[in-house]
């Protein structure tokens, strides 16, 4: 080849180089203190915090590339930290189901006391969460349910109906309280495909129902800064003047409210769900009316239940000897009332 | 290949003959007229297609539909996607294809909204913000076009390389979480308009223009047509093929790196998650322009009109509160309708 052609792109290239090494300065990104994401107020007292036997619990969740699942993440690990009997052993996030499988089949081997599990899609970790349960290991199921009973011995799920429920109560006492005639509601879903989205819908429409209310106009986004954007400067075009919006979720409620701002549209009541940081402190500011609590603390509830399991403890404020088999957390509604109270759990998306 | 014809020409000088060679061959000037005459009636098809649409759109959502404000919501949300698909249409028409955009894109706009960046621009300016936007989107073009044009990577490998690790980049960097934008002027300058045009609206368009003279009037679009409709013949007109297949990539980078600004005011963030499939969205925009995949041939106003299709679509379906499945079905349904409608017109004006 000829040695010019070549020189003059290198040369370009070398430059470019050095200017991009100093600009890799950049890319620190040092986040600031982070709030601890577990108030210890108002627990009661027992010991079942003392140390224990020795147990080992693996876990393994979805790849952390939302706001919401990095804090189920963290969560999970900091709790697993609060015990010195803990030895927490957690697998690399993946969206991969069958890269997940892999990993639990992992911990089968490693004979782990218990595992708790987040799966990417419940239905296809439900196999080997059984095979993991045969082997005599305890399962604790999260957030996405397994298709059947046998494969975990206690499933920790948010409530999605609950949620939507929560978000349409709240907007009919907006509706009563205000006295507003003939409301428009909005509402901003997530990605449509995924049951979770499909049961706040019908949640938040089942709620609606009880003061003679139905969405008026519906979008759905993907749970992304950019896509929450997008559809809800449609919506705004789509409807000239909305009373209500329920936007599923905090972290795309990034976008939806850039484009509230670029329209310069506030004439409405602006409901989120999952309770982000971000979320909150629009709450304080008022600009956003409440949001509804998807409680990131599942897996660190898991983790929890996981070791008293291993340990053969009982929950210290039930009756009941055995730990129940399920427990789905309430989805509290966030406002500016009770919002310093729940500051604390806010992630950071 | 036929090579007789380029050697004649020592100079390069990449007509649009050279753009089609194998059409072209032994027939003069009339084939010629009938390309550009073929180009202007897909065009045709596709301003029927969006005429189509907008009609759709007032008798549904009358107003609405028709208001300024909705058209301008539209050719906001066409703008980010608009800049990017023109980049896009460079790069296939040189005979390429590139799939790492969206991450490109979501890299560019991480970089410029870290804490380091945003406290340097706090200090100096924005710009800094922009700059950096920009050389990251550049650099990354630049190691896909030197992978591509001297390494002689395949562009599909080459490309889906940088996807994976400019997104893997974007998330260590910004530790997947949603860097916001502080700085308050960078966003009332880019979210703000003149003279009743919103500003992301006048880059597209200037963006369009500079493409439109770049690809029609320049050498530099005639040595990217020729390029792509037959390399060989390309390099022995004297054309540097790799030089200009690394230029052309650098420009797509470049492109990105404006986008992510773009995206960066619009949502007021930077994040590893912006620019998903905006891979798809663009080459189906220059594709249905009627810019040729094989390369050789594209239009920036086919191109525009693309990008315009989509966004339209989406915002009449929204406007009358179509449930998302439905306009799934119904937009490839659209994508099958304006493509035929085109062919249907070109083979028309062809046989009279």
């Amino acid at each position: 080849m000829n040695p010019r052609t070549i020189s003059r792109p290198v040369r370009v290239a070398a430059a470019l180089g050095v200017v991009v090494l100093v600009a890799a300065g950049c890319t620190s990104n040092t986040p600031e203190a982070e709030g601890s994401t577990s108030s210890d107020s108002q627990r009661a007292g027992s010991n079942n915090d003392e140390p224990g036997d020795k147990v080992t619990i693996g876990f393994s969740g979805p790849a952390a590339d939302h706001g919401w699942l990095g804090a189920i993440n963290s969560a999970a690990q900091a709790e697993a930290k609060k015990f010195s009997d803990v030895d927490f052993k957690a697998a690399e996030g993946t969206n991969d189901a069958s890269q997940q499988i892999a990993q639990v089949e992992t911990f089968i081997n490693d004979k782990v006391d218990a595992i708790v599990l987040l799966p990417t899609d419940g239905a296809a970790l439900t196999e080997v969460a059984t095979k993991a349960m045969n082997a005599g290991i305890i399962v604790v199921n999260v957030d996405r349910e397994f298709s059947t009973p046998f494969a975990a011995r206690t499933t920790v799920l948010g409530d999605n109906y609950g949620m939507g429920v929560s978000a349409g109560t709240y907007a009919c006492k907006l509706v009563n309280d205000k006295k507003i005639s003939n409301p428009v509601i909005a509402e901003i879903a997530g990605i449509d495909a995924l049951p979770l989205t499909q049961d706040r819908s019908k949640g938040f429409a089942d709620a609606l129902k009880a003061c003679n209310q139905t969405v008026d106009n519906r979008v759905a986004a993907e749970f992304t800064v950019e896509s929450g954007e997008k559809v809800a400067s449609n919506l705004l075009q789509a409807a000239p003047k909305i009373d209500i919006i329920w936007n599923h979720d905090d972290d795309q409620g990034v976008g939806v409210m850039a484009a509230f701002d670029n329209a310069k549209r506030s004439e409405f009541a602006f409901i989120g769900g999952a309770g982000s940081a971000n979320a909150m402190r629009w709450i304080k500011e008022g600009k956003m009316e409440a949001t509804v609590l998807y409680p990131p603390t599942q897996a660190a509830d898991g983790v929890r239940l996981a070791r008293l399991l291993a340990q053969d403890k009982s929950m210290s404020d039930l009756v009941q000897v055995a730990i129940p088999r399920r427990i789905v957390l309430d989805a509290p509604v966030v406002t500016k009332e009770n919002v310093e109270e729940y500051l604390p759990l806010g992630f950071e998306s | 290949m036929s090579v007789e014809t380029p050697r004649t020409s020592e100079e390069p000088v990449g007509t649009q003959e050279m753009a089609a060679p194998a059409a072209t061959a032994g027939s003069g000037p009339s084939a010629l007229s009938r390309l550009a005459g073929s180009s202007a009636t897909r065009n045709l098809g596709l301003v029927i297609a969006l005429v189509i649409l907008c009609v759709v759109g007032l008798a549904t959502a009358g107003e609405r539909f028709g208001s300024i404000d909705n058209a301008l919501t539209i050719l906001r949300l066409a703008a980010v996607v608009g800049v990017v698909s023109i980049g896009m249409t460079f790069v296939i028409c040189g005979g390429g294809i590139d799939l790492s955009v969206g991450a490109i894109v979501a890299l560019s706009s991480v970089w410029a909204t870290t804490l380091a960046t945003q406290t340097l621009a706090a200090d100096i300016h924005w710009i800094v913000m922009v700059f950096t936007a920009l050389l990251v989107g550049g650099a990354c073009g630049l190691v896909n076009g030197v992978l591509v044009a001297y390494g002689k990577v395949a562009p599909f490998i080459a490309t889906l390389a940088m996807l994976a690790s400019a997104r893997g980049l974007a998330e260590l960097i910004a530790q997947r979480r949603t860097q916001i934008v502080r700085d308050r002027s960078f966003i009332d300058f880019f979210g703000g308009s003149v003279l009743g045009i919103p500003v992301l609206v006048i880059i597209f368009a200037i963006v369009a223009a500079l493409g439109w003279v770049l690809l029609n009037r320049t050498t530099f679009g005639r040595r990217t047509l020729a390029i792509g409709g037959n390399p060989e013949a390309a390099r022995l007109a004297g054309i540097k093929v790799e030089r200009q297949t690394a230029y052309l990539y650098v420009l797509l980078g470049l492109a990105c790196g404006l986008a992510a600004v773009m995206l960066m005011a619009r949502t007021t963030t930077g994040t590893s998650t912006h620019g998903g499939l905006l891979e798809l969205d663009t080459i189906a925009a220059a594709v249905i322009g009627g810019t040729l995949l094989s390369g050789g041939r594209g239009t920036i106003v086919g191109t525009v009109l693309g990008v315009l299709i989509f966004t339209t679509l989406t915002n009449v379906f929204t406007l009358n509160n179509v449930d998302t499945s439905t306009q799934n079905v119904a937009k490839g349904v659209v994508i099958v309708a304006a493509v035929l409608l085109q062919q249907r017109l070109a083979a028309r004006r062809r046989s009279t």
